[in-house]
């Protein structure tokens, strides 16, 4: 199987994200409950959006407790691929599988709408063919997703090429009025050093059809499924 | 309470005479937990009491209908042996107490309503009413209305896809919180909240029991008063997160061939639900309070069957499959008691372990409420003058600008915002355009859903404004293309044995029944709120009618907003009134007459604008509402942000300007189409026999109407962004937390 999509309690776009792998690109997917521990058949796992455990204390902080948390946490040190999308990515930041941490956004309210965000790097197998400056329009929805990183890591995430989106105007600068929940340096997506785990705050699974208003996200998801097969062909 | 006290029927909600008939009835005085469920139970909020003859004239049936009105929500056939099922509840005394809480409970309560038919919330709106903006309390119902709405809905990943957001001094203190839910499911697997098979047990799911909400429905049958405060206690504490996991545990029953009926906690809580399945299902029902888990020590009986502790659900199950089930609810962290069991004396017995309770008829406990009959009385044609008593101002171009920044027509997108209002990956138009249009996955269809209500109009002619309700409502969703085929409705008024009250009452009803009537759309759902008072004084009457509608082609849908280089018309009448619109309510004078609805005329325009739409031909559609043609023409321009360039001087002759701009009248639609197509518009117009005016092309960066007005479209975008927030909105709420 190629794709394993967690379910957390909570989670409420695992759907979404399994309609698009499934529906859309033709891709074998499937749910994984948050209590298996089992990875061994997926080339990918998606940790999606949603309020994981309600996202009581903090959002995610519960979650990387559940038992998948320790699977996924093997199945990324063996190179496998994992991608946390809004809940998904602050699931990844709790459990240490990813740089830096989540605030509560800078306007203090939930935010729900269509952003700009450019790619940074096309290093990794998440972006791969999208070249750097191309600019991605995909919505947001949270309430925690001012990311945050002290000045040694954003520096140490900079020389590593981990930051992989950031969000910026139509024309992709990163001018302060396009970061739409005050995260530092405008970052929107980061990934690990071996670059096999990638978290973003956008919904790419919101906009891979274009009757939804855009297709951008489809890009996304078209190159983790490229480099899903290549994975499997190892 | 100590046991020894003795209730009397006034601290339960019962009036003296109520009383006398449940002991004449019963042969014997009821004891205290016997007294509290009839309280409960025989609330206006549970028995519609005053309302239910009225009720009974809706038209309730029709092709799709698979369910009217009577179970949790209604439901239609939406083909591909799909039901979309509907509802609109209104939750309006808690949120006038605790506007966050009782918003979300609000929420919480309607989205059990369709789960608990088995079918999966897909769409959130809200009506909200508001006081004052100047009020003290304005700003802060706000802020936590709409943060309780988002708190709720995001996190249980259900789309809050529009609303309506209304002020005016008449809701100051008592706001209107009116939430509608639409839910799709298979057809052929529907729940019903009927108790069936005598010795089958019952199971109460989800949350553990509290004493939050006792007898709320009681205090939402009665006035807000000075001591609305201290009735914090009945309002509910909503949690989302066991919202969503009893979500997901109730749809994996969906279709269970063990699973014999299901019904939620709400109003009247463990009370209501038994009693209701038992009286739907005509048989009885045996409880044991024992075996409900509470988050408390002590409580008594009557607490467990009066707490309004929310997600909670009874089911009956078959006997023998109870293990089953419960395994569902155990994966899931969810409590799943087996409380007790389906007998077949219709009798409604409440157990505390080994001790006898509470013995009553189910039947009777929940349809025997005497109900009231009012003096019968012709609804009174109001006496109103026509005539504005102001003169035209001289800058209409500022008066358009202040209208857009006015609080009832500025901008949503601050609140629309707050919501997740794209999860589910099905809203194609999202909030902010009249109405909302979904695709219906797996199928070609799209459902549309659009809010009607004009409680300015109501107040000054309840029948024209009930209709107008109704009119508006299918108008929105026939705009975007579609054909209305249900409707659901919520009644919100105030204290009727007031006699203009139950005048306007049922006037409104009236109203709607023609409406619906030559319409031919039918009421599948609704609830009725009444005692919307403060101090003394009713709201004005505000029926909220939700209309869905059904794309075949859901591909095939016009959007309220303008394209370059389109001819725009106005389909209906170009003749508007002053009386009863909102300019003339923003000009301080709030006691005109509105138009007048030609009923048969609106059928004819909205199945024009629907042919109109399918065909093809027109793109761009949105009915004239509040603000008049000259607010409409501006909305489509800052949604499309495309100018328009109109003239309309030589058609109005001598109207006085600000009303040939400003006024409003039922039945009229602008349209946008590529010229290329203006002959085949003006023949399916004629063939509708529809009136038509050509307004102009659209263009530039302007919105231009004759000599009368002319407004840059981006200082009007300036003017009408943002005004939300200046009145509270912007004020975070607090509580809401959480990420999609």
């Amino acid at each position: 199987m190629r794709f394993g999509v967690v379910v957390f309690p909570g989670s409420n776009c695992e759907r979404d994200t399994l309609h698009v792998l499934r529906e859309v690109l033709h891709e074998p997917a499937v749910p994984v409950w948050h209590e298996d521990t089992d990875l061994a058949n997926f080339d990918c796992i998606v940790l999606p959006g949603g309020f994981a455990h309600g996202d009581y204390l903090r959002a995610g902080a519960i979650a990387r407790f559940s038992p998948v948390m320790a699977a996924v946490e093997q199945f990324a040190a063996a190179g496998g691929l994992v991608w946390g999308i809004c809940n998904g990515f602050q699931v990844l930041v709790e459990a240490g599988l990813l740089p830096g941490a989540m605030l509560q956004n800078a306007g203090l309210r939930f935010v729900c709408r269509w952003v700009d965000v450019r790619v940074e790097r096309d290093d990794l197998p998440f972006t791969r063919g999208l070249a750097p400056g191309t600019v991605l329009h995909l919505p947001v929805a949270h309430h925690e997703g001012c990311y945050y990183a002290d000045a040694a890591t954003l520096d140490e995430l900079d020389r590593n090429g981990q930051i992989v989106l950031r969000y910026c105007d139509s024309k992709g600068v990163t001018v302060a009025a396009a970061n739409p929940n005050g995260s530092i340096a405008n970052v929107a997506g980061v990934c690990n050093r071996a670059r096999n785990v990638f978290g973003l705050m956008p919904h790419p699974e919101r906009c891979a059809e274009p009757l939804l208003g855009g297709a951008d996200g489809l890009q996304l998801f078209e190159a983790v499924a490229q480099a899903a097969v290549s994975l499997a062909g190892r | 309470m100590r046991a020894a006290e003795r209730l009397t029927p006034g601290t339960v909600g019962l009036t003296e005479a109520e009383y006398r008939h449940i002991c004449e009835s019963l042969e014997r005085e009821p004891n205290n937990l016997e007294l509290g469920m009839f309280g409960v139970l025989w609330s206006e909020h549970c028995s519609y009491k005053h309302s239910k003859p009225l009720l009974r004239r809706l038209p309730t049936t029709g092709a799709h209908v698979l369910q009217g009105p009577g179970e949790n929500a209604g439901a239609v056939d939406i083909g591909h042996g799909l039901a979309a099922v509907m509802k609109i509840e209104s939750h309006n005394h808690p949120s006038a107490v605790e506007p966050l809480q009782g918003a979300a409970t609000g929420v919480g309560g309607i989205l059990r309503d369709i789960f608990t038919m088995g079918a999966r919330p897909i769409a959130l709106m809200d009506a909200l009413c508001f006081g004052d903006p100047g009020h003290p309390r304005t700003g802060y119902l706000l802020g936590g209305v709409v943060g309780g709405i988002g708190f709720y809905g995001n996190c249980v990943g259900v789309p809050t896809v529009g609303g309506s957001v209304t002020f005016d001094a008449c809701y100051n203190g008592n706001p209107l919180v009116n939430a509608l839910c639409l839910g799709i499911a298979d057809r052929d697997r529907i729940f019903t909240a009927r108790a069936q098979g005598p010795g089958n047990p019952v199971l109460l799911v989800g949350s553990a029991t509290g004493r939050d909400g006792i007898a709320g429905a009681s205090f939402a049958s009665v006035e807000l008063g000075a001591e609305t405060e201290e009735r914090r206690p009945a309002v509910q504490v909503g949690n989302p997160f066991l919202e969503k996991l009893l979500i997901e545990a109730c749809l994996e029953l969906a279709g269970h061939p063990d699973v014999v009926a299901m019904q939620d906690l709400g109003a009247a809580g463990l009370t209501g639900a038994s009693s209701e399945m038992a009286a739907h299902g005509g048989c009885g029902i045996e409880i044991d309070v024992a075996a409900v888990s509470r988050r408390e020590a002590g409580m008594t009986p009557f607490e467990v069957m009066l707490s309004e502790s929310q997600e909670r659900m009874l089911i009956v199950v078959r006997a023998g499959a109870e293990q089953d089930v419960r395994a569902v609810f155990d994966r899931w962290g969810l409590h799943s008691d087996l409380i007790g069991r389906v007998t077949d004396d219709g009798l409604v017995r409440i157990h505390d372990g080994a001790n006898l309770v509470a013995e009553l008829p189910a039947g009777y406990l929940s349809g025997g409420t005497p109900e009231y009959q009012p003096p019968v009385m012709q609804p009174s044609k109001p006496t109103l003058r026509s005539e504005a008593p102001f003169s035209v101002p001289d800058d209409l171009g500022a008066v358009l600008l202040d209208l857009l920044a006015s609080p009832n027509l500025c901008s949503r997108r601050s609140l629309f915002e707050q919501y997740d209002h794209m999860v589910q990956i099905n809203t194609i138009v999202p909030p902010g355009e009249g109405s909302a249009v979904l695709r219906v996955k797996g199928t070609p269809s799209g459902l549309v859903l659009g809010l009607g209500s004009n409680p300015r109009a109501c107040a000054a002619d309840p029948y024209t404004g009930g209709a107008l309700a109704v009119a508006e409502a299918c108008r929105n969703v026939a705009c975007a293309g579609a054909r209305p085929i249900a409707l659901t409705d919520c009644l919100n008024f105030g204290d009727p044995e007031r006699v203009g009250v139950w005048q306007a009452l049922t006037a409104v009803i009236e109203g709607i029944r023609e409406a619906c009537v030559v319409l031919d759309v039918p009421i599948i759902s609704g609830n009725v709120s009444l005692y919307n008072e403060t101090e003394g004084a009713p709201i004005d009457p505000t029926p909220v009618v939700g209309a869905l509608g059904l794309l075949e082609d859901v591909t095939k849908h016009a959007r309220a907003a303008f394209e370059p280089s389109q001819e725009v018309w106005l389909l209906g009448p170009l003749a508007a009134e002053l009386g009863a619109s909102e300019y003339a309510a923003w000009s301080g004078w709030k006691s005109g007459a509105p138009a007048a609805l030609d009923l048969d005329l609106e059928r004819r325009v909205q199945a024009c604008v629907r042919e109109l739409v399918e065909s093809g031909l027109v793109t761009t559609a949105t009915d004239v509402a509040d603000g008049g043609l000259a607010v409409a023409l501006a909305e489509l321009a800052l949604a499309g942000n495309v100018g328009i360039e109109a003239d309309l001087a030589a058609e109005w002759g001598s109207i006085r300007p600000d009303a040939a701009l400003f006024g409003e009248a039922g039945s009229r639609i602008i349209v946008g189409f590529d010229p290329a197509y203006r002959t085949r518009v003006d023949t399916i117009a004629r063939q509708h026999r529809v009136p038509t005016t050509r307004l102009g092309v659209t263009g530039g960066k302007r919105i231009t109407i004759g000599d009368w007005l002319a407004v840059d479209i981006d200082e009007a975008r300036q003017r009408w962004s943002g005004a939300l927030d200046r009145i509270g909105a912007a004020q975070g709420p607090g509580g809401a937390h959480g990420d999609s």
